[in-house]
C-alpha cells in the first residue's frame, strides 16, 4: 500500500498554475526525486505535502488518510529546507529537542533520542554548539536530524544541498541515501540537479509547468526519456529538429534511417552514442573543437547550418578543426508531438 | 609595508569632527554637571569657589521632587507596557498579513510626527477637556502613548519582517501551533530589536514634556515639567542642575541595558529593514 497519495492536485497562484492536475503515489520506504527546472512546480508540490500550501483542488492522503486541509503541525511529515532554517537563538540540542518537548516526552528520553540522531548524522557531541558555530554542511545535517528525530512517516527535502559546494553536496547526498535506506523512511527529494536525482532516487518524477513529463526508474528515465524535454533535461543530449521522408530523417546533411511516417520529428542522440567516422563521401559535418578530459574526450561537431552536436569518445584520435567527417548514431530516439515514435538501442 | 603607511597617516578630518562633537555635546553637560555639585560659584571665577552636595540635600528633601520622580517612573512604565500590548500584535499584523488599507494605516503613524507637535497637542487638549481627561493620570498616559506609536510599530515591524519565514515553517513542521511559533521562534528572533524599541519608548516617555505639561498641569507633574518650573521660577541655578543630573539616570541605565540586550546590528536592522 502506498504511504503518500496525491490525486489530481492543482495549485493556482492568481493567474498561473504552479501545479496542474498532478497525481502520484509513493510506496513505503521509497525515495522519489521531484526533478525539474525552477518554476516547474516541484517545490510547491512538496509544500502542499508538508501542509504549507493548500491545493486549489485535488487531494493529498498520507497512509490513506486525507490530509489536504490539515495544518503542518498535525501532519506526520518532516521537512528539510534549502536554507536549513535552524533556530539561531537555540543551540543544536534545543533545535532537536523542540519538537520532542512539544510532544511532552520525558527529559531523559528526549536526551537519548537527540543524542542518537546526532550520532546518526555524524554530529555526536555537537549538542551544545551554537548553530552559527557550524559549517554549512553541518547545519544541513542538523536540519536533517531535526526532522528525523521526530520519526516522520514522510521525509521532505527541498533542495537541501543547493547552497553547498559540489564536493560537499556529493558527500551529503550519499549520507542521506545511507540514512534513508537504514531507516527505510519514505522520502521525497526536490532538486533541479539531474545528477543528484540519478544518484539518489528509486524513482524520478520529471516535472515541467506543474505536470509530470515522466515518472520512472533513473536508468529508464536516462535511457528511454519519454519526451524531448526529459531527453534534454537528463544528462547531455543532442536534440535535432528535422523531417522524415521515405524512412530517412534529415537535417542539414545529417541523415539517419528512421522507420517512421513522413513529417517533422526530433532526433535525440546521447554524445556517447554518436560515433564519428572518417568522411567517405561529401563529409557534410565538420570537427569544431576537441576537449580532452583524460578518461574521455568531447568532440564538438558543426553541421553546415551551424547546428552543434557533441560526441563523446574514449579513443584518442587526432581530429583537427574543420576536418570533414561522417556521423553514425549507434542508438537514438525520435519524437513527434511530444511523444517517442521510435527507439533504436 | 603599505599597511604600516596607512596606519601612520593622521586622519585630521576625523579628529576635527571628534573635537567639534566633544565641544558641542560634552561641554554643556560638563557645565550642568558642575553646577549640580556646586555650593558657591560667583562671577568671574572659572571654577566654583565651593563644591558640595548642599543642593542635592535640599532638592532631595523636597516632597514635590519625590512625587515627580514616582509620577515619571509610573507614567513611563504604564505607557510603555500599554504601548507594547497594543503595538506588538499590530506590528506583527503589519509585518505578516495583507489587509486593505495596510499601507495607508502604516504611514498614518508618521502623521503625528510630521506636523508641529504643539499644534496637535493643543487640538487634543481641546478634546480631552470635554472628556474630563485634563489634569488626570490617564489623560497624560493617552497623550504619551500617541508619542510612542511610531517607534513601537515601525521598529518591531522591521524586526518581524526580518525573521526568516522558513524558521517559522520549520517550527510548524515539528508540531508547534501558530501561537507557539510566535512565542518560541518569532519573538525571540525579533527580541533584541523589539527590546530596543521598548527601551526607546520608555526613555522617550520619561523625557516627554510638552504633552505631560499641556494635558497634565497642574495636577500631574513629571520630573521634566518640574525641572522647567524650577528653571523658570527659582533664582537658584543648582535646583535645575540637580534635576538635570537626576534625569540622566534613566537614560544612562537604559544605555547600559541596551549594550547588553542589543547585539550588534539588530538595532540598525530595526531601522533599516
Amino acid at each position: 500500500m502506498s504511504v503518500l497519495d496525491i490525486k489530481n492536485v492543482t495549485k493556482s497562484f492568481s493567474t498561473t498554475k504552479a501545479v496542474d492536475d498532478f497525481t502520484l503515489s509513493v510506496g513505503d520506504g521509497e525515495l522519489v526525486c521531484l526533478l525539474g527546472p525552477s518554476g516547474s512546480g516541484k517545490s510547491t508540490l512538496l509544500r502542499m505535502i508538508g501542509g504549507f500550501e493548500t491545493p486549489t483542488s485535488g487531494h493529498v492522503a498520507i497512509d490513506g488518510e486525507d490530509v489536504t486541509r490539515v495544518p503542518p503541525e498535525k501532519r506526520p511529515t518532516g521537512m528539510v529546507f534549502q536554507s536549513h532554517a535552524l533556530w539561531t537563538h537555540m543551540n543544536v540540542f534545543k533545535n532537536l529537542a523542540f519538537g520532542l518537548k512539544l510532544r511532552r516526552l520525558p527529559e531523559a528520553e528526549i536526551k537519548r533520542k537527540v543524542e542518537a540522531v546526532l550520532e546518526l548524522v555524524g554530529l555526536g557531541g555537537f549538542g551544545h554548539r551554537a548553530t552559527n558555530q557550524l559549517s554549512g554542511g553541518q547545519q544541513q545535517r542538523v536540519a536533517l536530524a531535526r526532522s528525523l528525530v521526530l520519526e516522520p512517516k514522510i521525509l521532505l527535502l527541498d533542495e537541501p544541498f543547493a547552497s553547498l559546494d559540489q564536493h560537499l553536496r556529493e558527500r551529503l547526498r550519499e549520507e542521506v541515501r545511507d540514512i534513508q535506506q537504514r531507516l527505510k523512511i519514505t522520502t521525497l527529494f526536490v532538486t533541479h540537479g539531474q545528477d543528484e536525482a540519478l544518484a539518489l532516487a528509486d524513482r524520478i518524477v520529471v516535472m515541467r509547468d506543474g505536470r509530470t513529463e515522466q515518472a520512472d526508474r533513473p536508468d529508464v528515465v536516462y535511457r528511454e526519456p519519454a519526451t524531448p524535454f526529459v531527453a534534454g533535461f537528463i544528462g547531455t543530449m543532442n536534440l535535432v529538429d528535422g523531417t522524415v521522408a521515405n524512412g530517412t530523417f534529415t537535417h542539414s546533411g545529417f541523415a539517419v534511417p528512421l522507420p517512421a511516417g513522413d513529417g517533422a520529428a526530433t532526433l535525440a542522440v546521447r554524445p556517447e552514442a554518436l560515433e564519428i567516422v572518417s568522411a567517405t563521401g561529401a563529409g557534410m559535418a565538420k570537427i569544431h573543437r576537441v576537449t580532452d578530459y583524460g578518461t574521455h574526450a568531447i568532440v564538438d561537431i558543426e553541421l553546415p547550418d551551424g547546428t552543434r552536436l557533441k560526441s563523446m569518445t574514449s579513443e584518442a584520435r587526432d581530429w583537427s578543426h574543420g576536418q570533414p567527417i561522417d556521423l553514425r548514431p549507434k542508438a537514438f530516439a525520435a519524437y513527434r508531438d511530444n511523444a517517442a515514435i521510435h527507439r533504436s538501442n | 609595508m603599505a599597511r604600516a603607511l596607512v596606519e601612520k597617516r593622521i586622519d585630521w578630518t576625523g579628529i576635527f569632527f571628534a573635537v567639534a562633537l566633544t565641544i558641542v555635546i560634552v561641554f554643556p553637560l560638563l557645565v550642568v554637571g558642575t553646577w549640580a555639585f556646586t555650593n558657591v560659584w560667583r562671577y568671574p571665577s572659572v571654577i566654583p569657589q565651593e563644591f558640595g552636595l548642599k543642593f542635592w540635600q535640599q532638592t532631595l528633601a523636597r516632597a514635590d521632587v519625590w512625587s515627580a520622580i514616582t509620577m515619571s517612573l509610573s507614567l513611563a512604565t504604564v505607557v510603555t507596557l500599554l504601548s507594547a500590548i497594543i503595538c506588538l500584535p499590530a506590528a506583527y499584523a503589519f509585518a505578516r498579513m495583507d489587509f486593505p488599507g495596510r499601507n495607508i494605516l502604516f504611514f498614518s503613524f508618521l502623521a503625528g510626527h510630521a506636523f508641529p507637535k504643539f499644534g496637535l497637542l493643543v487640538a487634543i487638549a481641546g478634546i480631552f477637556l470635554s472628556l474630563n481627561l485634563i489634569g488626570t493620570f490617564w489623560g497624560v498616559v493617552l497623550i504619551q502613548l500617541v508619542g510612542t506609536l511610531l517607534f513601537m510599530i515601525w521598529i518591531p515591524v522591521a524586526a518581524f519582517q526580518s525573521v526568516d519565514r522558513r524558521m517559522e515553517e520549520a517550527a510548524r513542521d515539528v508540531g508547534a501551533g501558530p501561537f507557539r511559533v510566535f512565542w518560541s521562534i518569532t519573538l525571540p528572533q525579533a527580541g533584541p530589536t523589539i527590546a530596543a524599541a521598548v527601551l526607546l519608548s520608555f526613555v522617550g516617555t520619561f523625557y516627554e514634556t510638552e504633552g505631560a505639561w499641556l494635558i497634565g498641569a497642574p495636577q500631574i507633574r513629571t520630573l521634566p515639567v518640574l525641572m522647567i518650573s524650577f528653571i523658570n521660577n527659582q533664582p537658584v541655578i543648582q535646583y535645575g542642575a540637580v534635576l538635570s543630573v537626576l534625569l540622566w539616570v534613566p537614560s544612562f541605565i537604559a544605555l547600559l541595558f541596551a549594550r547588553r540586550v542589543i547585539s550588534s546590528g539588530s538595532f540598525a536592522k530595526g531601522f533599516g529593514g
